[in-house]
């Protein structure tokens, strides 16, 4: 039993990454209906980012931490405005093309600016491993799950409660209307941009102590947040995250109890049944936006 | 208050804006007539800021409208209820209503509007919490408006508010638009049901195929012969 609860508390971990990437998918798919497949690099940059001001300037972790997502504002911020908004014109297919390509010029960067190499990055808590009655609970698991579910009732009170969630989601139904109304658009759509890209730098940073600060770094939790964002329904905000805490725990539960080989196969075997039986997503309505 | 001189607008290549020129008075309602294609939408969406035009100018209060985006343009106080209502289906009453009073700057008096919004139409008091999507045709015609004029306009544009609505209802929601434009709201006002419109209007264009070929006072146009026989469906 204590095996059992390590992995869910390791799943929860490792899903609550999943979780904050596949909200930054869904933020952006749902106001702008374009899905952003440079995702997972522009969080790899913001991490080598986070990496280089903890180590090469030594910055002191938090301080490192709270200037890379300043940096990750900036970047998502710039990457809207100069990349995506400059194609505005052309259709959502081909901007998501253009987030295809920056995920070459993006890597070609931070291969330029940072090299090939895989570097260590601490974890954000590094206290002594605490036992709970048998459980052995890494405080840093515990650090993770809280950042996640603080951010994630944050986000949730946002764009449920406030007038800025409101046009967020009323832009995401009909964007043509929203702009009668007076709602700036263009600016939801920026700060769309700015919360994903944030949540990714923020996935990228605490994963890192795990995969370690590399080109390839994000490539599981890129795929596995696009496979949350589907399992949980991309025409939900909800949807996402409880798919990313799903296959986070499954994930380790098939890993540890069935076996390691076939974990990826038997959570892809997820998908697909999922999707056989509520084709929108466990949380998903049909999606009915209209331009 | 608004006025438009020899405004021409394309989509593409289609001319859909000849030479257009009006004249909405302040605390007046001024409809737009004419049949399917006529252009009736496309000169609501010159208003708006979603449509650009080629030729001619266009102003508000003296103000020179071109190139101002959409959220400007309501700023200034003119604001649409678009044809086809367009609520936002998914947010509730309540939420769409909060979208209408996005450009608000005097937030403490957004709950004056609510309330004189639910005062005109007490239905929308009762289905405050539901989904919009749900409501009936008629109730979305009647939250669209409301909707609209939880932003406060100076001028309000409504596009086809009697579009699939039972004749009660129809005449219900013209009762309103009076009382709103009695309220100090200029209304311009696109119909095809002309025999409304010019009930309650005071001035009328009627509009073919991208050009304006009739305007006068509502009364003229209303005991017209021409009009009457090409409009109102009786000689
Ligand atoms: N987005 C568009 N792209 C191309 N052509 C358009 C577009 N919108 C309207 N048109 C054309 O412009 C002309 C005027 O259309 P508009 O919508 O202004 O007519 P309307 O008077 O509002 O008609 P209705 O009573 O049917 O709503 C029509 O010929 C229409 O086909
Ligand atoms: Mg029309």
């Amino acid at each position: 039993m204590n095996i059992f609860f390590q992995n869910v508390i390791a799943g929860l971990e490792t899903g609550s990454l999943y979780a904050l990437a596949a909200l930054g998918l869904v933020l952006i798919f749902r106001t702008t209906d374009v899905i952003n497949f440079a995702q997972g690099e522009m969080a790899m940059f913001c991490s080598f980012i986070g990496f280089k001001l903890f180590t090469s300037l030594g910055l002191p972790y938090p301080v490192a931490f709270i200037v890379t997502i300043i940096f990750a504002v900036l970047f998502g911020f710039i990457i809207e405005k100069y990349v995506i908004r400059s194609v505005n014109k052309a259709s959502v297919v081909s901007k998501m093309i253009v987030t295809l390509g920056l995920i070459m010029v993006i890597s070609g960067l931070a291969t330029a600016l940072f090299g090939i190499d895989s570097h260590y990055l601490r974890k954000a808590i590094t206290l002594d491993n605490l036992n709970i009655g048998g459980v052995v609970i890494q405080p840093n698991a515990i650090f993770i799950i809280l950042v996640t579910i603080v951010i994630m009732s944050v986000l949730f009170y946002m764009i449920r409660k406030t007038l800025f969630g409101i046009a967020i989601r009323a832009t995401a139904q009909n964007e043509t209307t929203a702009k009668l109304m007076g709602i700036p658009v263009n600016r939801i759509t920026s700060s769309s941009w700015i919360i994903a890209t944030v949540l990714g730098a923020i996935a990228g940073l605490l994963i890192a102590p795990t995969t370690n600060v590399s080109t390839t770094m994000m490539g599981e939790i890129h795929l596995k947040s696009f496979i949350a964002a589907v399992v949980g329904g991309f025409g939900s905000f909800l949807g996402p995250v409880v798919g990313g805490f799903l296959i986070g725990i499954l994930d380790n539960l098939v890993g540890y109890y069935i076996t390691l080989k076939w974990k990826t196969v038997i959570v892809y075997g997820l998908l697909i049944v999922v999707l056989i039986f509520k084709p929108t997503g466990l949380f998903g309505k049909i999606h009915r936006k209209k331009v | 208050m608004l006025k438009f001189k020899n405004v021409d607008a394309y989509y593409g290549y289609i001319h859909a804006l000849k030479d257009v020129s009006i004249e909405v008075p302040k605390g007046k309602i001024v409809t737009l007539l004419g049949a399917n294609g006529a252009g009736k939408t496309s000169i609501l969406k010159v208003i708006s800021g979603l449509l650009e035009i080629k030729e001619g100018s266009y102003e508000f209060d003296g103000k020179d409208l071109k190139n101002y985006k959409p959220e400007d343009i309501v700023s200034m106080g003119i604001v649409q209820s678009p044809e086809g209502r367009q609520i936002f289906p998914d947010l509730t009453v309540h939420e769409n209503l909060m979208v209408g009073a996005y450009t608000r700057k005097d937030k403490l008096n957004i709950n004056k509007s609510l309330i004189k919004g639910y005062e005109y139409f007490p239905i929308l008091r009762e289905r405050e919490k539901q989904i919009a999507g749900t409501l009936s045709g008629g109730e979305q015609q009647m939250l669209a408006i409301a909707r609209a004029l939880m932003a406060k306009p100076k001028l309000l544009l409504l596009d086809e508010p009697s579009l699939g609505l039972a004749p009660l209802i129809v005449k219900d929601i013209f009762n309103i638009i009076q009382e709103i434009n009695k309220s100090g709201t200029t209304i311009l006002l696109v119909e095809q049901n002309a025999h409304q419109a010019l009930s309650i209007a005071d001035y009328a264009y009627i509009l073919e195929t991208g050009k304006v070929v009739h305007s006068g006072h509502a009364i003229e146009l209303r005991n017209d012969e021409k009009v009457k026989k090409a409009y109102l469906g009786s000689s």
